[in-house]
């Protein structure tokens, strides 16, 4: 179990490298100066040629790569070109909102989507089965965008129930960070919803057709109980697979929600930073990303261990 | 313990039950208008073959059938409660308190992620208002009575941790821990070995006559039967066609069905047929072995021996059984012999070249001179393709004309006693029997000169097992084959095996000429495993 961990924690080394590589690559080989955008419409050639000197950005790509390298085995990743500041610093300040939506997400999604995709495998083929599987394909197509000013326009202008956009810190009571956090957390939550409420149906209907559920049935069990601790606990292994799938979906969720709701998070961040060309920002954030997938995935991994006594590592 | 005495008629009483089947099956009901009883105290075999309806009668009593199997007439009545007219939460109030079923497969059967011991604490918690300590000190009693060793370790474990015969003896642990009036048991030793299931048999009847429930054993096999059974019921297709005393029924049938049956059950004498010597050897293994080994980053080794030290031979126009429980390794034998797995040490000849060690690419022209049948006929075959296509591609791999190949194919059918016509119809539109017909002819389409039969006939129904053996017995004799035939039943061993392997553990303990073997067993595991045969002394259809 401890080498699996340690195993598991040492190859998401070559991970992290390929990524990194990957972002450093992509950002230089695409059009868009940094230093020009830096500089402002009416700066001069000159201007520009001095703001990327002092950005290092008129070396050679590999030697900008070992500089960048350099920093990031430090635990340093550099500093914003647009912000100014060290880029783990900006990281740190934009957690918590991104970290809170996310969380938000995740809850109100499994304690949706379970509940429903055990109820539709239970009355398989039944009205709420098909109202179900229809509500997932128009979760899964309608974009983030559209649901969040859709949402926004029902909830905050016409009924005024939540604020239209905004966040409130935790550290200013729970109750604002809540109220500004269901909206976004809400939409951002439906297409997980539909992709979570399908998988739990389809692996709870599978469960269901195994001989143990006759058993359950043959020893006279209610038949919640029958569906909770015999079928959705051998349906629980696929399911959590799919939630931590369903994280890394979530993060490119983010990016779009937290845009439409003016929330200051990391997707905001990523947004700006690409718009700015703020090479450092870019690259941080999306080796945070990865890192924070892989150990996601690790946890998934790990948590099999619990949900299924035949699995051992 | 005390005996339930709730009334004094019979525990329950079936009257004309009928069960319709869906629209376009092969026959309109599953079951017809069958009438039983089960008295208190007695075991009570319902008996059928695959399709006779005797699963669907267990599950209705249950009252888990599933919506499209409705009762459409009769009544089952428990202690004088028709169980077809009660509302569904009286039904589930009756499960586990009043009536219990143990299944045929304990593995699948049990809850694989919960712990044995919370699956009989959720019928004490469903079913009565007993504290945590009263259920616990039941649980134990339960699981002691029904002669688990280590309770305590038992009731942590999972399902997975037990071996099949504890796993079932947990879910009899379940089905009795209320002590239930009736009990319903549905092939409960079928997926256990002959050793195993002697003692399941054993406990369910001790515990019968402890508790003086009746029982209701479903079973196919009737070894089984004349094993436990006080009276035995017998269905075909949905009706009853006969019922009487054990010995009334199994000794002196009257019914055609049932004289047929009795007549289908192999022998466990041995045939004694006299066995030609000096014919050529075909297949000869010399301290074959396969072991399978762990192989950890930084764990020591785990080494399994799946076989070791295999020496047997097999002469043209004789039939070498290898015999044996599961985990024994005769199948792995058979794998190392074709060259499905590499063996891992030791010989192999067929007509004297080694073939244990050839490469893949050395080894294709000599992979057509052995051919196998496996035993489940309803997956080896490819459901996609004509019974044809999959006959003649093997021939048509080894060069032969597409025409030819069909030729041949048609004149198998007439061995195996098939219609040509089959070869243009897929697998799924054929019984069992025939799929295993197919299989054969399929097998013999590369014209092998050894056929290895893998537990060919142990999932076909008593009756077409007579007829696949005889079939297989003429074919060995009319191609002068050389055949392996691997099984774990000793009457089908009997009946088909000139001389004998007696498997255990990866190791060959006992080998010689059936007659012998059969007759007088010398080694301890052989004896063992002729003691546990059900039935072993009972005299089928001949009194």
């Amino acid at each position: 179990m401890y080498q699996f961990i340690a195993r598991r924690l040492l190859s998401t080394i070559p991970v992290l490298v390929i990524v990194a590589v990957l972002v450093f690559l992509l950002l230089r080989l695409t059009p868009g100066d940094p230093a020009a955008i830096l500089a402002g419409d009416a700066a001069s050639t000159q201007q520009i040629e001095e703001i990327r000197e002092t950005l290092g950005l008129d070396r050679p790509l590999p030697v900008q790569f070992a500089i960048w390298v350099g920093q990031l085995l430090q635990g340093d990743l550099g500093e914003s070109y647009y912000y100014k500041v060290r880029v783990t610093e900006l990281i740190a300040q934009r957690l918590e909102p991104t970290m809170s939506l996310a969380a938000l997400t995740i809850v109100i999604a499994i304690l949706v989507a379970v509940p429903l995709g055990v109820v539709a495998a239970w009355r398989f083929g039944g009205w709420f089965d098909r109202f179900l599987m229809g509500f997932s394909v128009f979760g899964f197509s309608v974009p983030v965008f559209v649901l969040g000013y859709l949402l926004v326009w029902l909830a905050s202008l016409k009924l005024g129930w939540f604020p239209v956009q905004g966040y409130k810190p935790i550290a200013n009571g729970f109750g604002p960070f809540l109220h500004h956090l269901v909206l976004p957390a809400i939409t951002l939550s439906v297409i997980y919803i539909a992709l979570l409420a399908r998988v739990t149906r389809a692996s709870v209907l599978e469960a269901l057709g195994e001989d143990y559920i006759r058993t359950a049935r043959a020893k006279g069990l209610a038949e919640s109980r029958v569906l909770i601790s015999h079928a959705l606990a051998n349906a629980a292994v696929p399911i959590v697979t799919i939630i931590g799938i369903g994280i890394a979906l979530l993060i490119g969720g983010v990016v779009v929600t937290e845009s439409v709701y003016a929330i200051p998070g990391l997707g905001r961040l990523t947004v700006d930073a690409v718009l700015s060309r703020d090479f450092p920002t870019i690259q941080g954030v999306i080796l945070f990303f990865s890192f924070i997938y892989v150990v996601v995935n690790l946890l998934v991994d790990l948590s099999y261990v619990f949900l299924d006594p035949r699995i051992r590592y | 313990m005390t005996t339930p005495s709730r009334g004094s008629g019979p525990v329950l009483d079936v009257r004309d039950l009928t069960i319709a089947l869906p629209s376009g099956g092969d026959r309109k009901e599953a079951v017809s208008e069958v009438s039983f009883s089960v008295e208190r105290g007695e075991i009570l075999c319902l008996v059928g073959e695959s399709g006779s309806g005797k699963s669907v009668i267990a599950q209705a009593v249950m009252g888990l059938l599933p919506n499209t199997l409705p009762v459409t007439k009769g009544q089952m009545l428990l202690d004088g409660e028709d169980v077809a007219k009660v509302t569904t939460e009286r039904l589930r109030q009756l499960r586990a308190t009043r009536m219990s079923m143990v299944f045929q497969e304990p593995m699948t059967a049990l809850n694989p992620v919960m712990r044995c011991g919370d699956q009989i604490d959720e019928v004490l918690r469903e079913h009565t208002a007993l504290g945590p300590a009263e259920r616990r000190r039941k649980i134990l009693d339960t699981v002691r009575e029904v002669a688990l060793p280590d309770p305590e370790r038992i009731v942590q474990s999972y399902p997975h941790q037990l071996s099949g015969g504890q796993r079932q003896r947990i879910m009899i642990a379940m089905a009795l821990v209320l002590e239930p009036a009736l009990l319903i048991a549905d092939e409960p030793t079928t997926a256990l070995d002959v050793t195993t299931q002697a003692q399941i048999l054993e406990l369910i009847k001790n515990l019968q006559a402890r508790h003086g429930m009746g029982v209701l054993f479903i079973t196919h096999d009737f070894g089984v039967v004349a094993e436990i059974a006080r009276r035995v019921a017998v269905l075909r297709l949905g009706r009853l066609v006969e019922t009487g005393d054990k010995d009334a029924v199994l000794k002196r049938p009257r019914h055609d069905y049932t004289i047929m049956l009795m007549g289908a059950v192999p022998d466990l004498k041995p045939h004694g047929r006299p066995i030609a010597p000096d014919q050529p050897i075909v297949l000869q293994t010399k301290k074959l072995e396969k072991t399978y080994a762990d192989r950890g980053w930084f764990s020591a080794r785990r080494v399994v021996h799946a076989a070791a030290d295999v020496s047997l031979e097999v002469r043209r126009g004789q039939t070498l059984g290898i015999v044996g429980e599961s985990g024994s390794g005769k199948s792995t034998v058979a794998r190392c012999i074709v060259r499905l797995i590499d063996p891992s040490g030791g010989e192999v000849f067929i007509h004297g070249e080694e073939i244990a060690h050839r490469s893949h690419r050395a080894l294709r022209p000599l992979r057509r001179k052995v051919q196998i049948v496996f035993q489940d006929p309803y997956r080896s075959l490819n459901p996609r393709r004509t019974v044809g296509e999959a006959i003649i591609e093997g021939p048509v791999n080894y060069g032969l004309s597409r025409a030819e190949a069909f030729e041949r194919a048609r004149r198998l059918m007439d061995l195996v006693r098939m219609d040509a016509a089959a070869l243009e119809r897929y697998p799924h539109q054929f019984s069992g029997g025939q799929r295993q017909r197919i299989c054969i002819a399929r097998a013999l389409a590369m014209e092998p000169e050894l056929l290895i039969a893998d537990e060919a006939v142990s999932a076909l129904d008593v009756s077409v097992q007579a007829q696949v053996l005889e079939l297989l017995e003429e074919i060995r004799e009319r191609l002068n084959l050389a055949m392996l035939f691997i099984t774990h039943d000793l009457r089908v061993a009997a009946q088909v095996c000139d001389h004998v392997a007696v498997m255990s553990q990866g190791r060959v303990v006992e080998y010689g000429p059936a007659n012998e073997v059969f007759v007088s067993p010398q080694h301890a595991y052989t004896k063992a495993l002729f003691a546990a045969a059900p039935g072993r002394d009972f005299a089928f259809g001949r009194a």
